[in-house]
């Protein structure tokens, strides 16, 4: 049965180029306090544009309603329970959202005087000590834009450390169930990638990697809990490998919400890892951004870190540009601040204590869903689960039903999907995370929906491969839209 | 917890259906040595007042009611209340990447409408989802020219934002990526066409210029694209003040344009979050970086946006993948949206043109250094005291004057780069040029060590 939605009108809504007609307007400037300038004097005739060819023109009624009716399109956490694996989507705090705009932060100007920045970087500087507090990690970057930035900054912070000392190396290691973010981040800071295949138990191999660690590789990229939801039990071992041979462990800390306050990386032999703001730290996914990607590192990668580093003399806070052994850059100015700000009041809020708390919570909905949907679900890896349980469609292929298909009936029962085929080592998998901020009464609907679609499986599985049925829009043609790709509207 | 929606009643309940009594058995496994044994080292939480309380206080040890003449890359102007309207709603602000199309097309949806304004200003034919920012939108379009012209090296101007040509220098270091840097006129502060014309070589793949550049002044986009295109280079256009584009004529010469919508309702917020954009000529579409929205239809036969070319992101491809980008900054790029929406087809031309004339409102009384053709900042040598100095005067009277060049531009450090937006009062304009021109007397050229 279907508890959680009931169908309801939802509104049409055109392109607002389609919307557009001429002279119609949303605005207003003020009377000029200067007086006009010719444009094409100014900027010479041939600079000068005739117009902006399709540009919309609409009226504020019709804007504010163009973008209200489009919202009720989207599924959202306000809504309810997100459970996709890995990414960690919880709710995110409207006093976060508040703060962020609070006049004297939302409008300060990266380059206004250091004494006219304190509050800002007061805010940088309190979120830095929290983060290396609850990583055991001795000195955090913030200025990386996002998850996949902060690996690349963290491999280049490995890299310029085995610079420094004679080799960078050649290789990365990353296990087979790694985030594709990985990999490819490896590439661009300029190493080959060896994948690493998993153990039985879903974990890093130590016989294996023993092998494959040569004074060739510079860094094993872990994620850990892994994507399967395990803890690495060898990780301590792990570490070990790598440093006898003089390589760095670097840590995907996208799971790092099944850890904090409970066990810290720094502890347990990482040398570098990042931190998603937008998963850990509650700030808003916004429909696919802005993040933020902290990167943490012990003491030896400190003096590699991106320009400028916060320093504080007493009372007072610096940028200290002068670093000569830095990586450089890797984004314009400081970091996302108003992602910063977010995650910070979120720390805040939580404190010492609570910030365990919810950890314990995020490991306790996940375990529940693990036992509650055991009976229907295989489970290829039964190491005990952390904040994610992963489960395969084997049963179900069996019957024609794929883990894509059940992740599209999901819809019609209100629920976004959980993570489709992800981690490529199970097969057909499902990959749920329900994160510490749903109640029981969410996690059972999720848990009573789940169990009714392997139910629908056994007597129709014709309509299970139909869904979704209920929503505005219908499943769609991805393969022409890759084909012949239209990117943009035209008249 | 108010963030945690459970009663000890039903969180007891649920440890039970798990086999345990206390949330600290379900973490028995953990091996003793990984445990952290202790509570961690920070204070206990706090209330929501606390909280904005805590926030307030920072605020007010930052700059607060000053006039500012910065810009730089950020520029102050004024965000309509409908942006912030639609970007609070949950279902855009809460709502995750829109991989599942059938209950994201709101975000789809805006997405598509934002590529298609992207491609109408720039006059490029496609656009992605946004980048992170201007800054690291530079060193994807250079990666993105190198390979699509299999040629390595990189040429930028000097008159490219100095921190955005530090990102690209820190992505290009290790990826056999060569960057060299061509000059500016001393007399004109554009972009030295002949210096430009003498670096090039057939290894080159990309050169980089910004327009309006550094210095504010309007560079010639298509002298550029000519000596580019004739040793088979791309010519990559960088802004940063994406308001000039409602009056200057798009960048159509360029293979790819690369851009800071900052100034489109997104809060200076000391340095981000910003989005960025890369949009391209037609036939370079399967080498871009980032998220791409496209259309096509549902089963039903509706009009329905998906995700596409998923096939050159890292999800598919990993190590071959054109970036490492996955997140692009789709709240911050549908407040860009929103503002284009607002603003308009006569809007944006007119917001410009105000921009125009306070600029120059102001050049009339301060004189430009540089002869170059230029939108809403230009740079001015300071007379009879250093930039700083003249800075420090213009605090005591509540303002924030403009960004001394030496930080960068040693061969400047006489001069600074001053900004005026619509949001520029000529009042204060007159209280800067009166303190530029005031002769330096004790008490105002004190200098603190």
């Amino acid at each position: 049965m279907i508890e959680k939605v009931t169908q309801h009108l939802s509104q049409n809504e055109p392109l607002l180029f389609e919307r557009s007609s001429p002279g119609k307007k949303a605005y207003q400037l003020p009377e000029l306090d200067v007086p006009a300038v010719d444009a094409a004097e100014a900027l010479g005739a041939e600079n000068v544009r005739r117009e902006i060819e399709g540009f919309p023109e609409v009226s504020e009624v019709e804007a504010i309603r163009h973008f209200t009716r489009l919202s009720t399109w989207n599924y959202a956490i306000d809504y309810g329970m997100y459970p996709l694996g890995s990414c960690t989507m919880k709710y995110n705090p409207r006093i976060n959202e508040q703060v962020a705009r609070t006049e004297g932060l939302a409008w300060a100007h990266p380059y206004q005087p250091e004494a006219l920045s304190q509050g800002c970087m007061e805010i940088m500087w309190s979120l830095e000590q929290a983060l290396a507090e609850i990583c055991g990690m001795d000195a955090v970057t913030l200025q990386p834009a996002a998850g996949a930035h902060g690996e690349l900054t963290g491999i280049l912070l490995i890299r310029a450390l085995l610079e420094k000392r004679g080799n960078p190396r050649k290789k990365i290691l990353i296990p087979d169930s790694a985030h594709g973010t990985n990999p490819a981040t490896a590439a661009i800071a300029g190493y080959a990638v060896e994948n690493i295949k998993s153990s039985e138990t879903g974990g890093v191999d130590l016989a294996t990697l023993e092998q494959l660690v040569t004074d060739d590789v510079a860094a094993l990229m872990v994620t850990n809990p892994n994507t399967l939801g395990v803890f690495e039990n060898n990780i301590a071992r792990v570490a070990e490998i790598l440093h006898r041979k003089g390589a760095m462990l670097y840590m995907d800390g996208a799971n790092m919400n099944a850890l904090v306050g409970i066990a810290r990386p720094g502890d347990f032999g990482v040398d570098v890892m990042h931190l998603n703001l937008h998963k850990t730290f509650s700030t808003p996914h916004g429909g696919g951004g802005p993040g933020a990607g902290p990167v943490a590192v012990k003491k030896v990668l400190e003096p590699f870190l991106p320009t400028p580093r916060l320093k504080r003399s007493g009372k007072k806070l610096a940028f200290d540009y002068k670093r000569k052994h830095s990586i450089g850059r890797v984004k314009a100015f400081y970091g996302n601040f108003g992602v910063l700000v977010r995650a910070l009041a979120y720390a805040l809020a939580h404190g010492g204590p609570g910030l365990k708390n919810a950890t314990m919570d995020a490991v306790l909905n996940a375990i529940y869903i693990r036992k509650a949907l055991e009976p229907y679900f295989d489970l290829p890896y039964t190491s005990p689960s952390m904040h994610e349980v992963v489960f395969s469609d084997d049963r179900q292929a069996k019957l024609g039903v794929r883990t894509g298909e059940i992740a599209k009936r999901l819809i019609d029962y209100g629920f976004h999907p959980y993570t489709v085929s992800f981690p490529m080592i199970v097969h057909g998998a499902l990959m749920i995370e329900p994160t510490e901020t749903e109640s029981k009464d969410e996690i059972d609907v999720f848990i009573n929906a789940m169990i009714s679609i392997a139910k629908e499986i056994e007597t129709d599985p014709q309509m299970v491969k139909g869904a979704p049925y209920n929503t505005r829009t219908s499943k769609v043609d991805e393969v022409t839209a890759a084909r012949k790709p239209v990117l943009r509207w035209k008249p | 917890m108010r963030y945690l929606p459970k009663s000890e009643s039903e969180r007891r309940e649920m440890l039970e259906a798990c086999g345990v009594s206390t949330p600290e058995e379900l973490f028995a496994h953990l091996p003793d040595a990984v445990r952290l044994n202790r509570p961690l080292d920070l204070a206990p939480g706090i209330s929501e007042y606390e909280i904005v309380q805590y926030f307030r206080e920072r605020a007010d040890q930052n700059a607060n009611g000053y006039a500012s003449f910065l810009g730089a890359g950020v520029y102050n102007h004024y965000r309509p209340v409908l942006v912030d309207t639609v970007v609070s709603r949950g279902e855009f602000l809460t709502s995750y990447t829109p991989y599942q199309a059938e209950i994201a097309q709101g975000t789809l949806t805006t997405i598509f409408e934002f590529q298609t304004m992207i491609c109408q200003l720039t006059g490029m034919d496609v656009a992605n989802a946004s980048m992170y920012d201007g800054s690291t939108a530079v060193p994807e379009a250079a990666m993105m020219a190198v390979r699509a012209t299999g040629k390595g090296r990189v040429l930028v101007a000097k008159t490219v934002h100095p921190e955005y040509r530090e990102v690209l220098g820190t992505y290009a270091k290790h990826q056999g990526m060569p960057v060299e840097e061509f000059g500016y006129v001393r007399e004109s502060g554009a972009l030295d066409l002949e210096d430009l014309e003498r670096k090039m070589d057939d290894l080159t793949g990309a050169v980089i210029i910004q327009t309006p550049n550094f210095f504010g002044i309007v560079e010639q986009v298509k002298a550029a694209a000519e000596i580019a295109h004739k040793r088979g280079a791309l010519l990559v256009v960088i802004f940063t003040e994406a308001v000039s584009l409602g009056l200057l004529e798009p960048p159509t010469d360029a293979d790819i344009v690369a851009g800071e919508l900052q100034s489109f309702a997104i809060s200076p917020s000391y340095g981000g979050p910003y989005a960025g954009i890369i949009a391209v000529k037609e036939k370079y579409i399967r080498q871009v970086p980032g998220r791409l929205v496209g259309q096509s239809l549902d089963s039903r036969g509706n009009r329905a946006f998906c995700l596409t070319l998923s096939t050159r992101e890292q999800h598919i491809r990993r190590e071959k993948a054109t970036s490492n980008i996955c997140t692009n900054q789709a709240l911050i790029a549908l407040m860009a949206t929103v503002f284009m929406t607002v603003y308009g087809k006569q809007g944006l031309r007119e917001l410009a043109e105000q921009n125009l004339a306070k600029a120059h409102y102001l050049a009339g009384k301060l004189k430009p250094r540089f002869t170059g053709k230029f939108f809403n900042e230009f740079v001015v040598r300071a007379e009879g005291k250093t930039p700083e100095e003249l800075n420090k005067q213009l605090l005591k009277k509540k303002i924030i004057g403009g960004l001394p060049l030496g930080r960068f531009y040693p061969e400047l450090a006489d001069s600074y780069l001053v900004c005026a937006t619509e949001m520029t009062k000529r009042a204060d304009m007159d209280a800067l040029v009166a303190a530029a021109a005031a002769q330096p007397t004790a008490e105002n050229v004190e200098v603190t060590a």
